[in-house]
């Protein structure tokens, strides 16, 4: 069930509104739009839907309408058309009283540089949300304490803004619109404003609050590696328009058009791509009813010069090498128990591909991809190279 | 060609004017007449209640509010003791406590009435593009200027010096409020609403406060031109230092105005230190 459902949703800045709408209708971009009618589109009939619990990131560059789109969602812009459903009610058409309604327990936002307010301590900015609820000062004061607990300040309580560094300030604003406890937070570059260091530091912190929390999270930001590390599903933005939405390995193996290609080109694809992404069926031979003729057969065929062995439940028992299985062949030697290896490192099928390629490189067979000690499949060198260079043909049905 | 003006009759605007003056004063008098006779009753009890007072005691308050409001420092409430002495000394206390009560009705009514306006600017252009000229209108003109209706509608004394240093003082305070409003940053309100506020919860709890630096600003301009319209009232016979610097100069005795000056340098200090105490307290650096 989505929490949130956003349809056709438009906004259109300047004068001759409907004609623009007219026009986009049609299918006109955003610059015959501006030139024909002088308005601005900010956002062009986005349509999307959000899953509970999902960290759901819109992205693009600056001027793409991403700022913009997330106003929409909570109406600190109004929309010029479309629909905008939580939980079935239409944020689009509801009244004020509504509105506010839904902001103060549904809904609330983390802003790029903070926002907070700084003649209030900490205290009284995490209160801020249930302060204008009218929720009594003692309950306002412990929820907002529990919240700033969570995010590491419950020192911090009678300290102002100015006085914490920025990562700290961030987590005041994190804190404050957790304090609210909503259903959806709304992040407009949340950590854009923060070194790289602390910003890395704060998206695993979110990660980590995520795992508990399971609030549904839409996360704006410009940067693609943010995106693709801390997005369950990515939506991008181009010219108003959302051009792809996807998780991020459907993002970056299948760009939907040139501009999102352009886009992944850049990225860092060892840090999104797993070992599930690039395994093999691996070649194996049954410890209870082969032996090393079986073993070398098979690895003749296959040309290669290793094999695993697994049980009759695909269990991981170690390999064989064919030097090994044709010496023991010459010697008589009937059991793959006496002639098999077990110093294969193993990789999980959530293991990264920088950390594969670190393993790779080091081991002489192919690696084995093992979850519950069953051997799932391989990984050949050449694999890892080839897809951190971007041309293999990669496996995206991901469980 | 060049002499065309001399065939266009000169527009009668002066004598509109004192028509317009005189029907205000006329229809209104329901309206002036309890002001100037209530009011002014009230503003002269409240002058003499604080002559009243023994200037010793009004000396030490003055100087511990000092100590406090200027971060426990000792300059402003030395300053205080010394130039409200030299006050006493020169026989202008009386003198002195009238202007001030003068200055203070006249600020807390620019205040009252200037804030609220101030806020309405901020709300809506076009209160903004109607009120600025206004406010333009009201700080050019020459201050004496007020002087004359006022004196038609409320004829001499208090009342009409308040009424002229209503229409010179407020418009900083308009201006600043309105200007302060409009600086808060975008996100600071963009925050406000995103939990929901109202629109009133959004002006008491971060605009205002957010602005507080700023309409403080405006305020303290309102008092001083509140004060320097106190020797301007003495023209109309608004009772204080203005009178006495107003009669030294029209018995060209530069001795005494300059005393009587001097009490109000005195005093426009103490005022401007005090208000502009208030606007920098509790202000946490941004």
């Amino acid at each position: 069930m989505p929490v949130i459902k956003v349809e056709g949703l438009s906004k259109v800045f300047g004068k001759n509104v409907k004609q623009a709408l007219k026009l986009l209708g049609e299918g006109k971009t955003k610059e015959e739009v501006l030139k024909q009618t002088g308005s601005t589109v900010g956002v062009n009939r986005a349509s999307f839907e959000v899953e509970a619990g999902e960290i759901f990131v819109i992205m693009g560059l600056s001027g793409s309408g991403k700022s913009t789109l997330v106003r929409l969602l909570n109406r600190l812009i109004d929309p010029t058309e479309g629909h905008v459903y939580i939980d079935n009610e239409d944020l689009a058409t509801m009244d004020k009283k509504d509105l506010r309604r839904v902001r103060r327990t549904k809904m609330s936002m983390v802003f790029q540089k903070f926002a907070l307010f700084p003649y209030r301590s900490i205290l009284e900015n995490a209160e801020y949300g249930l302060e204008i609820q009218g929720i009594a000062k003692e309950e306002r004061s412990k929820k907002a304490k529990a919240s700033l607990e969570l995010v590491g300040l419950g020192n911090y309580l009678e300290q102002y803004p100015s006085q914490l560094s920025g990562g700290m300030q961030q987590r005041v604003g994190l804190a404050r619109a957790l304090a609210n406890d909503p259903e959806v937070m709304l992040m407009d570059e949340a950590f854009s404003a923060l070194d790289p260091l602390i910003r890395k530091e704060m998206q695993d912190e979110l990660l980590d609050l995520q795992e508990t929390m399971k609030k549904t999270i839409i996360f704006i930001t410009h940067d693609l590696d943010e995106a693709l590390r801390i997005g369950d599903k990515i939506a991008l933005m181009k010219d108003g328009s959302i051009v792809q939405v996807g998780s991020p390995e459907e993002i970056l193996m299948n760009p939907a058009n040139d501009y999102v290609e352009k886009f992944v080109e850049d990225v860092d694809r060892s840090k999104v791509l797993t070992a599930y992404n690039i395994m093999k069926r691996p070649e194996t031979v049954n410890i209870d009813k082969h032996g090393p003729r079986v073993a070398l057969e098979r690895m003749q065929k296959e040309g290669i010069s290793s094999i695993y062995v697994t049980d009759s439940k695909r269990n991981l028992k170690g390999y064989v090498t064919a030097d090994d299985a044709s010496t023991a062949l010459r010697n008589d030697v009937t059991s793959l128990m006496s002639i098999m290896k077990t110093d294969a490192p193993t990789v999980t099928q959530d293991t990264l591909m920088n950390a594969i390629f670190e393993i790779s490189h080091n081991s002489p067979v192919p690696i084995p991809v093992v979850e519950d000690g069953k051997l799932l499949g391989i990984i050949v060198r050449g694999a890892v190279i080839s897809a951190l260079a971007g041309q293999s043909e990669v496996n995206l049905t991901h469980a | 060609m060049l002499n065309f003006m001399e065939n266009i009759e000169e527009l009668p605007l002066a004598s509109w004017v004192s028509d317009f003056t005189g029907w205000i004063s006329d229809s209104f008098a329901f309206l002036f007449d309890p002001i100037k006779n209530q009011f002014g009753d009230g503003l002269e009890d409240f002058a003499d209640m604080l002559a009243a007072v023994p200037p010793v005691i009004v000396i030490l308050i003055v100087a511990v509010l000092a100590f406090f409001l200027s971060g426990k420092r000792f300059g402003l409430a030395a300053f205080s003791i010394v130039g409200l002495l030299l006050v006493w000394n020169q026989g202008l206390w009386e003198e002195l406590m009238l202007s001030f009560s003068l200055v203070l009705v006249a600020s807390l009514l620019s205040v009252i009435i200037g804030v609220p306006i101030g806020i309405l600017m901020s709300k809506s252009k076009t209160a903004e593009s109607i009120i600025t000229p206004v406010l333009d209108f009201m700080q050019t003109m020459p201050a004496f200027v007020y002087l004359i209706p006022a004196v038609a509608f409320f004829s001499i004394g208090m009342v009409p010096g308040i009424f002229a240093s209503l229409i010179f003082a407020t418009p900083p305070t308009v201006r600043f409020t309105n200007l302060g409003i409009r600086q808060v940053s975008e996100e600071l309100v963009e925050a406000a609403e995103a939990f929901g506020s109202t629109g009133a919860q959004k002006l008491f709890k971060v605009e205002l406060p957010m602005a507080k630096t700023t309409i403080m600003a405006g305020i303290n301009q309102t008092v001083m031109l509140a004060l320097s319209m106190v020797v301007i009232a003495s023209m109309i016979g608004a009772p204080g230092l203005g009178r006495e610097v107003l009669s030294s100069l029209q018995r060209a005795d530069v001795g005494t105005g300059f005393v009587a000056g001097l009490g109000i340098v005195i005093l426009a200090i103490i005022i401007d230190r005090f208000t502009q105490s208030f606007s920098l307290k509790k202000g946490t650096s941004i």
